[in-house]
């Protein structure tokens, strides 16, 4: 197994959470950040293997938790679910449509919120909740969704930038050229 | 898919997430900040990028502007000079006073500036990543402000940087006067019965007695140790009664922008 497409992952989850944590482009515009963890998490579970769903639940929801006043790991269950589901079933499920990957984000952005919060409040802690959380997961729902299929527009790229292709046979057989002219 | 390895992993990483959430504060929070430090060398080439990118604007500013600005900061230094020279003879006889009548004697804000490195990014939390820590001089519980009013306090400290709990999150309330009125005192906590609007919040547990009105200011009380009294935190826009008028509510509206915070300033003890 190559463990690039874990580190690029891995990498990229590292700097949606920095990216989340210092532009204030979406929370400006629209009221609400947007979370790229699950999106990511669709991606990384419907192209890589168990060890690199793992990998992403733990250090992403705790790089995301490190900057967030949340309990440091109540990110980590909630992404790990996402990713599990998502990888038990990942042979029914159509990962190169495009609509697939929008529900798909999208889903995995809407499931992430309640989850964390849900282990935010057994932990003990309160959240600043109100009826503007809908509009939040909404928004979260949403930009998860429109996140996804640019996820897999860019991993798959930088995959087949990076990795070795195996050549394609060609259809070019020595026994079967033609030979012009006069013999 | 899944095999029994998989399985007894999976069990170990919830295992270890459920201790992790039991852990205490303190270490929780040096966990957080350690590794939030992963972050560092993103948030200096950020704020690298951020200062060169104003040098550049800097740069293009025309000359006769820079000496109009500098003409100007010339007149409002002149001006402050003035009001700090009288500030000091209101002082000296405030402590004088103070001193006649053995109350307690008042201590001068001593303040560093910071730097907002980072926001929270879950959106049900208010809080931000300050670049100064034990090192500066910055504790936890410090008061945060701007040069408009309260921001907030400091929730945990680092040696290099700190993370600040902003007004409007439900982890923050602070004891406060509405000025203009006797002994009118209330909580300031976190507005959640609508968090959308950005940049209110709510004074609860006034009296019943109707003594507030919109348009008054409301400045930190100083009870509690946090925060010293009088440091502004806004104006009340209005004012609704509570639990069948026994107290009353009032929404103000809070002196800083928190929404737009590049730099604060943190009260040193």
């Amino acid at each position: 197994m190559s463990w690039r497409p874990t580190l690029f992952v891995l990498a990229a989850a590292f700097l949606a959470v920095f990216l989340e944590a210092s532009f204030g482009f979406f929370r400006n515009l629209l009221g609400a950040q947007i979370d790229l963890l699950p999106a990511l998490m669709v991606y990384t579970a419907l192209t890589l293997g168990f060890t690199s769903i793992l990998l992403l639940a733990v250090c992403g929801g705790l790089w995301f938790d490190s900057l967030s006043l949340n309990p440091l790991g109540a990110s980590v269950l909630p992404l790990l679910v996402i990713g599990i589901l998502i990888y038990r079933s990942r042979e029914l499920l159509l990962r190169e449509h495009l609509p697939a990957q929008l529900i798909l984000g999208a889903a995995a952005g809407a499931l992430q919120p309640p989850g964390t919060l849900f282990i935010c409040l057994n932990a003990g802690v309160r959240p600043l909740l109100g009826w503007v959380s809908l509009w939040h997961w909404m928004v979260m729902a949403a930009g998860s969704g429109a996140a996804t299929p640019i996820c897999f527009k860019l991993f798959d790229r930088l995959r087949r930038a990076l990795e070795y292709q195996p050549a394609t046979q060609t259809s070019f057989r020595p026994d079967r050229e033609i030979k012009r002219g006069k013999s | 898919m899944l095999k029994k390895s998989h399985y007894i992993i999976l069990i170990f990483v919830v295992l270890a997430v459920l201790v992790l959430l039991q852990l205490p504060g303190g270490t929780i929070g040096k966990l957080k900040l350690a590794i939030s430090g992963l972050f560092l060398p993103l948030f200096g080439l950020s704020s690298t990028t951020h200062e060169l990118l104003g040098q550049a604007k800097e740069d293009l500013v025309p000359r006769h502007e820079l000496i109009r600005q500098i003409e100007q900061l010339r007149l409002d230094n002149q001006q402050l000079q003035l009001r700090l020279q009288q500030e000091a003879e209101v002082w000296n006889e405030n402590a004088r006073l103070r001193g006649e009548l053995g109350w307690q004697r008042q201590i001068r804000w001593r303040m560093v500036l910071a730097r907002v490195i980072a926001r929270d990014p879950a959106n049900w939390w208010r809080s931000l990543e300050i670049d100064r820590g034990l090192k500066d001089g910055v504790r936890a519980n410090l008061p945060v402000l701007t040069s408009n009013g309260l921001v907030g306090r400091v929730q945990s400290v680092g040696e290099t940087r700190s993370s600040v709990v902003l007004l409007g999150d439900p982890n923050l309330r602070v004891a406060a006067l509405v000025s203009g009125t006797t002994n009118e005192t209330g909580v300031i906590a976190a507005n959640v019965s609508a968090p959308q609007e950005e940049g209110m919040i709510d004074l609860d547990l006034l009296s019943g007695a109707n003594l507030v009105r919109p348009g008054q200011n409301v400045v930190t009380w100083g009870a509690g140790g946090v925060f010293p009294a009088g440091i502004p935190i806004g104006k009340i826009v209005d004012v609704r009664p509570k639990e069948f008028g026994l107290s009353t509510e009032a929404r103000v509206k809070l002196a800083a922008d928190l929404s737009a915070l590049q730099e604060v300033w943190v009260m040193l003890p």
